[in-house]
């Protein structure tokens, strides 16, 4: 019970946060996703519903080794992606259309990452001001 | 022979993972990663078309990882729909690729890594009969396909990017808890042991989870907003490598899942004709409206697959045979379009109908490729389309949907329009003044390496385009008019037509070879109807 209640609330605050502006919570809201997905596999477990595949055993002590298999992979796979994500976080913050600052995209281009960088912390700079 | 092949199965994975790591370490402009990649991209081919020869009177070559018994290990399969999707899949990939290093994108840093890896995906995707593993596939192919996204996102367009990863995430996340509540009532993820469990309503809904991630893959109306605007903003060249692979793959998935856990029960194939419907009438409506070339090609994409899932609804035996043959015809006809629409972009620096015109007196070759794989998606004889919209719609009418029938149709009068719109528009219009300036200021971001919304110097782009009328000069001479924009030389590199005049080409021999397409795809649906012989293979028994 406490572990599908704790699902419940990780799904629910994982959606709420990837449908807010700003990258950051999108990735958080996803980072909160997966581990909801990945309580659930754990909770998928139960080694009642077959024997041991190999030399028999009594299987009544022991924990379901395929979810927590599973559950391993999930995460380095999720851990790579919000790596990626928070690269897009960082990069070419101009056109973050997840960001809203001022409600337009910029009609130029960019001429340099340096450039763009200069000008977007100058854009949140005066703003603050 | 067979049991060699079924020992290498895993190579159709592991090599191009392995060469592609390799790569990444190999200098960028060394020529080595052009000539592994394309030699891998060739390798995996030729691979592809063994395993298709091999598989062709029903066999089923089967690897256990490991040599554990079957049951246990992860599964390496491959029957004749996963041969001839592999096969399809690779001439897409090989052609691509081959367009990105016609069009310099190769050069970017770890190109022939990523697509190597992407490739390497779509194997393992399409060969693994275990969902779990099938979930890793799907990210091995999503991970390349970001830094491909990023690399070659010419535009300065991360919006779109972003919204490629967060969808595609969101999609995966839904499809591992999917795979998870599987586990959680049968406690067992391999896809053979799970043959015939849609009966339980329970596994049932478990699947209908996954399938619903497999459907915002595939781009499936309701959820198929991303696609336009992700690939729109991509680079080209991508925007056709996906086409072929990513939607492809999650559709040919979607009709294992339910020829081997459903077995094409009523309830559920009756829901996947409705979406399928809707999503093939919507995709072709909303072409209809769009005002630049690639958003429409893929608006018709998403039309495409609303065709390709009605085959898998029927679920008969010409419905099945139908789909398969539609889905491996526009995998060729949407990448060539694809890469027709980019080399219309990458030469006059937009895909916008009412920027570019005249292309019919300018671009020949263009028109030939565009007028083919045109026709082709409209259906017209004697082109792929027309053996894979005919046999759907008979199929249709066969099982009594003779609605269905109907709708496939007039959707694809509807697309007909929507080309036609191009046709009159890009190629046949009047010539468009700006269209010499337009393609000297793409030229020149080009050369400088500059985003697509730079604004350039009108004088630079004047003396651009005078130095090209010169340099191209129209072979008999202006016409009589004087004007400078009246000349007919033609702008497009030969290296940039070739690959879609292949991939045309291509599309032209399945057609007139429609009798041994269908009889592949025949062999493909047949072992989707009756699963016992996959079972069978995969249990080990």
């Amino acid at each position: 019970m406490s572990l599908a209640l704790s699902i419940g609330v990780l799904a629910a605050a994982g959606v709420f946060l990837v449908l807010q502006r700003g990258m950051i919570r999108i990735i958080l809201g996803f980072v909160l996703l997966t581990h909801a997905v990945n309580l659930l596999i754990i909770a998928a477990g139960g080694v009642s519903r077959r024997d041991a595949p190999f030399f028999g055993g009594d299987t009544s002590q022991a924990a379901d080794p395929l979810p927590q298999a599973f559950v391993l992979t999930a995460i380095v796979i999720a851990f790579a992606i919000t790596v990626v994500l928070a690269t897009f976080a960082v990069v070419g913050r101009r056109d973050d259309d997840t960001e809203d600052v001022n409600g337009s995209r910029s009609q130029n281009g960019v001429d340099g990452e340096l450039e763009a960088q200069l000008d977007s912390e100058h854009e949140s700079g005066g703003e603050r001001r | 022979m067979t049991n060699i092949v079924e020992l290498l199965l895993p190579l159709f994975v592991g090599a191009p993972l392995l060469l592609g790591g390799i790569l990444f370490v190999v200098p960028r402009h060394h020529p080595l990663q052009l000539i592994m990649g394309m030699g891998s991209l060739l390798a995996l081919l030729g691979g592809a078309i063994v395993l298709l020869i091999l598989t062709f009177d029903g066999t089923i070559l089967v690897h256990q990882i490991a040599l554990w018994p079957g049951g246990i290990s992860i599964p390496f399969v491959a029957d004749s729909f996963s041969s001839l999707i592999l096969v399809v899949a690779a001439i897409v990939s090989v052609i691509s690729f081959q367009y990105m290093i016609a069009s310099g994108e190769a050069q970017s840093p770890f190109i022939a890594s990523l697509v190597l890896i992407l490739a390497g995906g779509v194997g393992g995707a399409l060969l693994t009969a275990d969902l779990f593993n099938l979930f890793v596939f799907i990210e091995v192919m999503l991970l390349p396909s970001y830094g491909l996204l990023l690399f070659l996102s010419r535009r300065g367009d991360m919006a779109a990017s972003r919204l490629y990863v967060t969808v595609n995430l969101l999609a995966s996340t839904l499809f591992l808890a999917g795979v998870g509540l599987i586990y959680a009532v049968q406690g067992t993820v391999n896809l053979a042991a799970l043959a015939g469990a849609g009966d339980d309503p329970a596994t049932a809904i478990a699947t209908a989870v996954c399938l619903g991630a497999l459907a915002v893959k595939a781009a499936v109306f309701p959820v198929h907003g991303w696609l336009a605007r992700a690939y729109g903003s991509a680079s080209p060249a991508v925007a056709a490598l996906f086409s072929g692979l990513h939607t492809k793959v999650a559709v040919y998935i979607v009709y294992r899942i339910s020829s081997v856990v459903f077995e094409g029960d009523g309830a559920w194939m009756t829901a996947i004709m409705v979406v399928a419907a809707l999503t093939l009438a919507v995709g072709a409506f909303v072409a209809l409206g769009e005002s630049e070339i690639r958003p429409l090609m893929l608006f018709q994409m998403v039309s495409g697959i609303g065709f390709i899932l009605i085959g898998v609804a029927l679920f008969t035996p010409a419905g099945l045979t139908a789909g398969i043959v539609y889905m491996v015809h526009h995998m060729v006809v949407m990448a060539s379009l694809l890469l027709i629409a980019s080399a219309i972009e990458q030469t006059y620096g937009s895909g916008r109908l009412d920027r570019v015109a005249g292309l019919r007196t300018r671009e020949p070759l263009l028109t030939a490729a565009f007028v083919i794989s045109a026709l082709s998606l409209a259906g017209l004889p004697p082109f792929s389309g027309f053996v894979a919209k005919y046999a759907l719609v008979l199929a249709s009418a066969g099982a009594g949907q003779v609605l269905i029938a109907g709708l496939l149709i007039i959707v694809s009068l509807l697309s007909l329009m929507s080309l036609m719109r191009v046709w009159a528009d890009v190629f046949n219009g009047k010539r468009h003044k700006d269209v010499e300036l337009l393609a000297a200021e793409e030229r020149i971001r080009q050369r400088e390496g500059l985003f697509d919304g730079v604004v350039i110097d009108s004088d630079a782009a004047a003396a651009e385009a005078a130095r090209a009328l010169e340099q191209h000069g129209p072979p008999r001479g202006v016409l009589a008019s004087g004007d400078p924009h009246d000349h007919r030389g033609t702008r497009i590199p030969l290296r940039l037509v070739i690959p879609a005049l292949m991939l045309s080409g291509l599309s032209v021999g399945l057609g007139f070879g429609g009798e041994f397409l269908l009889q592949l795809a025949e062999h493909a649906s047949s072992a989707l109807i009756d699963t016992s012989d996959y079972v069978e293979a995969v249990m080990g028994r």
